[in-house]
């Protein structure tokens, strides 16, 4: 029946996209170091297959056909732009890649890590980063993203268009750096992929299914890079930092949509797979040498997943493990957590010090959750005026309105 | 790839301390030499030895000076043919006035 073969053209043809872009997409960037050219081939190579595969049927290695198909536009495409140029070289070496793909066409060799630590140079603007690694090996449009990002989605289109001519222009590799430099240049892909976890983290209710899904898509580069570099304590810190957020993504609001902090979760309601799993690379990432941020992140979560057990989390762990942070970023994010870590150990009034100590940083006088940690403290020292007030800085700052009416809460039952 | 390394120091400074600086350089130049990647090179005179010229409306007008006043000026450029970027910026952080100064690194964009 015609629907029905129409029906499994586009299903087949969309999970491969969803499986295999990035793979197809590298593959064919990667040998010209022209991003915008080998989404154009794989858009028509695509389009092509929901034709072709009504009619001739879904082919057995659907992906070694989109791979073909798209080779031929790229090359194409390349006599057409280089016509009077030297497109030789590019099309001998074309050529003789389809006839190998030809010969053994279930070996497509994966370079998404190559295409990720080119999205993620140094040379590349540290804002398009993680919008670039969605697209690429993603395949989001600019629509999609500049919402994900707040940017509008000609702004992101332009931005996407820019950075993709600078790796073209400029010669940006296509390759996993050398031992001696990937560290640092790993740091800044792990950075891309966990800002577009964080995007989608930032929609607890899920009302944006598009922000959702970047938590997922976030999840899933995590464990594709992992997985590809699965002796680097970093890419397993990360993985599991995610999992952990993760695990209690539903336990944010409560039935009514209303705002749980964490304190008040019921651990037994969070995902027990995830932290698992969570648990399980923290220990890998602990085996490998070398302690980075992203594994100091996590062990915080698996001190607060220690609850489940205990019934209370392991702040001594916690302030310790910020203790390392703070020497390790000199962030005052950080210091804000250490803060409350020492409030739970030694006092309200003991953590309201440790934040004095911040009290100057300019960075922090527009930042919510500084004053969200100062009006909690405050009110456990019974310091009701200061407390109120923090507390009205704190709800002024916030753009969630389940928070807002949380702080609310907390700020009324100061009278109480 | 081709790409040039832009050389931008304090002029004054750079000028100045040429003779003494001159070794170090060389030996980097020759580094690249070997490596078999140096295409040309050259320092250039001291900033204030500059002159401008613009051409508007059918005329020309040459004026006295640099395009654009800056502490620190186009002092050298060197020319090298690389795989890609990254092995042009290894180069360029290997350059002394890149600890003095900044090297701009930009591919060449053949006529």
């Amino acid at each position: 029946m015609p629907q029905d073969r129409e029906d499994d053209a586009r299903d087949a043809a969309e999970a491969v996209a969803r499986r295999s872009y990035g793979k197809l997409l590298a593959m064919l960037a990667s040998r010209t170091r022209d991003v915008e050219e080998a989404e154009d081939a794989l858009a028509d190579a695509f389009a092509s297959a929901l034709v072709d595969w009504q009619t001739a049927g879904v082919p057995q290695n659907p992906e070694a056909w989109l791979l073909t198909v798209a080779r031929r536009k790229h090359i194409d495409a390349i006599r057409r732009r280089r016509s009077r140029t030297d497109a030789g070289d590019h099309l001998k070496l074309m050529a003789e890649e389809i006839e190998a793909a030809a010969v053994n066409d279930t070996a497509i060799p994966d370079e998404r890590l190559a295409l990720m630590f080119a999205c993620a140079h140094p040379a590349i603007d540290p804002a398009i980063r993680a919008p670039l690694i969605l697209q690429t090996i993603l395949g989001f449009d600019a629509a999609a993203i500049g919402s994900a990002f707040l940017v509008s989605p000609a702004t992101m289109g332009q931005r996407l268009v820019r950075a993709k001519g600078k790796i073209r222009e400029a010669g940006i590799p296509f390759q996993v750096p050398e031992r001696a430099e990937l560290a640092g240049r790993l740091e800044a892909v792990l950075e891309a992929i966990y800002a577009a976890f964080a995007e989608g983290w930032s929609d607890p209710v899920g009302t944006e299914v598009r922000s959702r899904n970047l938590a997922e898509e976030g999840i899933w580069l995590g464990r594709l890079v992992a997985s590809l570099l699965p002796d680097e304590a970093e890419a397993l810190g990360l993985l599991s930092l995610m999992l952990y957020a993760h695990a209690r993504r539903d336990v944010r609001r409560d039935a009514q949509g209303e705002y749980v902090p964490l304190a008040d979760q019921d651990p037994s309601a969070w995902d027990a797979r995830l932290i698992e799993e969570a648990e399980d690379l923290l220990s890998r990432a602990s085996a490998q040498p070398g302690t980075g941020r992203y594994q100091l992140e996590a062990a915080v979560q698996s001190a607060h997943v220690v609850r489940r057990r205990t019934g209370r989390a392991d702040w001594a762990a916690i302030e310790r493990i910020y203790d390392a942070l703070l020497v390790m970023t000199g962030s005052p994010v950080v210091a804000i957590n250490r803060a409350i870590a020492v409030a739970e150990l030694r006092g309200a009034a003991a953590g309201l010090a440790a934040l004095d100590a911040l009290a100057d940083n300019p960075r922090l006088v527009n930042y919510q959750p500084y004053w969200a940690a100062r009006a909690g403290l405050l009110a456990g020292t019974r310091d009701v005026e200061a407390a109120d007030a923090a507390y009205e800085r704190a709800i002024g700052l916030e753009s969630d309105a389940a928070v807002r009416r949380f702080l609310e809460r907390r700020r009324a039952a100061l009278r109480e | 790839m081709k790409y040039m390394l832009l050389i931008y120091e304090n002029d004054a400074d750079r000028v100045e301390h040429m003779d003494e600086r001159m070794p170090n350089c060389a030996a980097y130049a020759e580094a690249m030499k070997k490596a078999g990647i140096y295409l040309a090179g050259d320092r250039l005179r001291a900033v204030s030895t500059t002159t401008t010229v613009r051409v508007a409306d059918g005329k020309t007008r040459v004026v006295d000076g640099p395009y654009a006043e800056a502490k620190e000026q186009l002092g050298g450029y060197h020319i090298i043919d690389v795989p890609d970027l990254d092995t042009a910026l290894a180069w360029a952080a290997r350059c002394p006035s890149a600890s003095r100064g900044a090297v701009e690194v930009r591919p060449i964009w053949p006529l």
